[in-house]
């Protein structure tokens, strides 16, 4: 590149540029048709959903519901467990994200901070951990959750996604990089470390803490494949395993297959939408240091 | 919000700072595996164990109900050698990840050049392309099963109407994959979206008011400073994308359960058939391996790559 000469001017006070040209326009367009080819699908599955059951196959498509209906929602929730399963999924993902954030804080401030025999071959293992695929573990930890006799249990689903190795990574690597002062300053004045983990670095660490907590909550309730392999009880299922049933049950009404996919992914559209912000600046916080 | 009282300034008149645990030396050296232990005991239980468990297995004819019936020695790893459906398994694992890495790193790309901008339309953009990420799988692929119809799914509907013959997207065994890969683009995408914005809004405005003053033309600016300033997030979004992509079961089970004539089925569902429909848990163990094996060489050389370039740079 060519050298840059800094302007010794104070801050230009108007735009560098004319506001509209040619290629801001086209941008703006190019971003708008790529948005609403992304909601299509999603607006379709909506659109769908609150059409009468002969409405979905009649062949030339009709593109809004001619006699809007929620009779799909209404029937859906009548005949199916799906309460159950949003109360399983509940149940669940709450447990994991509490308890993966529980125990990684506290582990990556033992790595971090603390110094014991075994401490660095301890977290080598740790990193190695991290390059284990969830999905080749499928056959034996479903032999020993069989041994546990925690198949078709909360613990069963919810226990091997508390060990989030990349998390205790994370969040050590911030540990690393909050100034020791404060902790001294708290133990000058006789606080035990457990009371420094709770009152100095969790709110010197909330913004990773609550990135952590809401990409660990959308992976819970979004996990399929374990789930899935320990759950073979309807009423233990979670959503995601619940409704890759539905297709059969429901047969070929589509109105009632679009309504199930609305219904289940709704939860997180809205979560997702009040914590955008969050979500965005911690994907750049984790991947980025991560 | 928690109350935070201020850190007191250490040059009080306060004694030296009295070590904690000090007279207990035990705590002090030991202490700290306290804060590990919860983890270390999961890890170990629900990680370290089925890595050696399944290990072990894979050297057992075992059942499904765990009890080791006789040892096999090396015979399940020959027979996994020659058969097959591992290769064509594999083969349609690295397909999907040929086929879905370039369009899953370079549309996230466009998206975050396209959405990086501040006030309502930016934020109505993050929304769009990051929204079907949060969805489960299962809720994806209802959806996408549905568009994907014949005779009045979505694509299909549009085909027809514009004159076109329709296509039975799912059940042709060259179209199965691509519409897998497309469903796949559509929901993963955001991740790596939101990756490259997070660098993108890292670029100090400065360097471009300086290359503005020097009169760079927007297309300049985009090919001279944003990409090669971009590079090192490329690198590390392929190689989370390619690893993800590795590890595809969910969509394919769900739309195509393999089909059709197992043309889309990836390792991972071979061996949760070997395992949960064919009861051959030393089999499936070393399929697993073999699998592990190939995403830990995939890491290791793309760790290389990375940390050796880190060090150029």
């Amino acid at each position: 590149m060519t050298t840059i000469t800094m302007p010794t001017r104070s801050a230009p006070s108007g735009p560098v540029e004319p506001r509209w040209t040619y290629p801001k326009v086209a941008s703006v367009v190019g971003a708008v048709i790529l948005a609403v080819l992304w909601l299509v699908p999603l607006l379709w599955a909506l659109d769908t959903s609150l059409k009468p059951e002969p409405e979905t196959t009649r062949a030339p498509i009709t593109w809004l519901p001619q006699a809007p209906t929620v009779e799909a929602y209404r029937s859906v929730i009548e005949q199916g467990d799906l309460i159950r399963w949003f109360l399983n999924s509940t149940v669940v993902s709450v447990l994991v994200t509490g308890l993966t954030l529980v125990v990684s804080v506290l582990a990556a401030y033992g790595f971090s901070r603390t110094h014991f025999p075994g401490r660095r071959v301890l977290f080598g293992l740790m990193i190695a951990g991290i390059l284990v695929p969830p999905q080749v573990l499928i056959v034996p930890l479903f032999q020993e959750m069989t041994g546990l006799g925690l198949v078709d249990t909360y613990w069963g689903i919810v226990l091997p996604q508390v060990v989030a190795p990349v998390m205790v990574f994370v969040l050590k690597k911030f540990f690393d990089g909050i100034s020791r002062d404060y902790e001294d300053a708290a133990r000058v004045d006789g606080a035990p470390r457990w009371r420094i983990v709770w009152s100095v670095m969790v709110p010197m660490s909330r913004p990773i803490l609550v990135a952590v907590g809401i990409f660990t909550f959308i992976g819970a309730w979004n996990n399929f494949l374990w789930p899935f392999i320990v759950t073979t009880d309807p009423s233990m299922m979670t959503i995601p395993v619940g409704l890759a049933n539905v297709q059969g049950s429901y047969g070929l009404r589509y109105a009632q297959i679009m309504a199930s996919a609305v219904l289940g992914g709704l939860p997180l559209l809205i979560v997702y939408a009040l914590f955008q912000r969050h979500v965005v600046r911690g994907v750049g916080d984790a991947g980025i240091k991560g | 919000m928690a109350v935070q009282t201020p850190p007191r300034a250490l040059s009080t008149t306060r004694p030296a700072a009295p070590k904690p645990g000090a007279g207990r030396p035990w705590m002090e050296r030991w202490g700290g595996l306290f804060f590990v232990a919860p983890f270390l005991l999961l890890f170990a239980v629900f990680l370290v164990w089925p890595t050696i468990n399944g290990f072990w297995n894979s050297f057992f004819n075992t059942s499904l109900a765990g009890v080791k019936q006789e040892f096999l020695g090396l015979q399940n790893w020959r027979e996994m050698f020659g058969d097959p459906a591992v290769w064509s398994s594999l083969k349609n694992t690295l397909v999907f990840t040929a086929m879905s890495t370039p369009p899953l790193v370079i549309v996230a790309l466009v998206m975050a050049l396209l959405a990086n901008r501040k006030g309502l339309l930016g934020w109505l953009l993050r929304f769009s392309y990051f929204a079907p990420f949060v969805l489960p799988a299962t809720v994806v692929t209802l959806i996408w099963v549905w568009i994907y119809q014949p005779g009045f799914g979505l694509v299909n509907g549009l085909l027809t109407s514009g004159g076109f013959a329709e296509i039975d997207w799912l059940n042709t065994e060259n179209r199965a994959m691509l519409a897998v890969v497309i469903t796949t683009v559509w929901w993963t995408v955001g991740f790596n979206f939101l990756l490259y914005l997070a660098a993108l809004q890292g670029i100090p405005a400065q360097v471009y008011e300086a290359a503005a003053i020097d009169g760079a033309n927007g297309r300049q600016q985009l090919f001279r400073i944003t990409l090669p300033l971009l590079s090192r997030t490329t690198g590390l979004i392929v190689v989370l994308q390619l690893v993800a992509s590795l590890k595809i079961f969910d969509q394919i089970y769900l739309m195509t359960n393999g089909g059709p004539n197992y043309a889309t089925r990836p390792i991972i569902q071979y061996i949760y058939q070997s395992g949960f429909t064919s009861y051959r848990i030393g089999y499936a163990s070393a399929i697993s391996y073999l699998f592990f094996a190939i995403i830990v060489i995939v890491s290791v050389a793309q760790f290389k790559l990375f940390s050796g370039r880190r060090d150029a740079a």
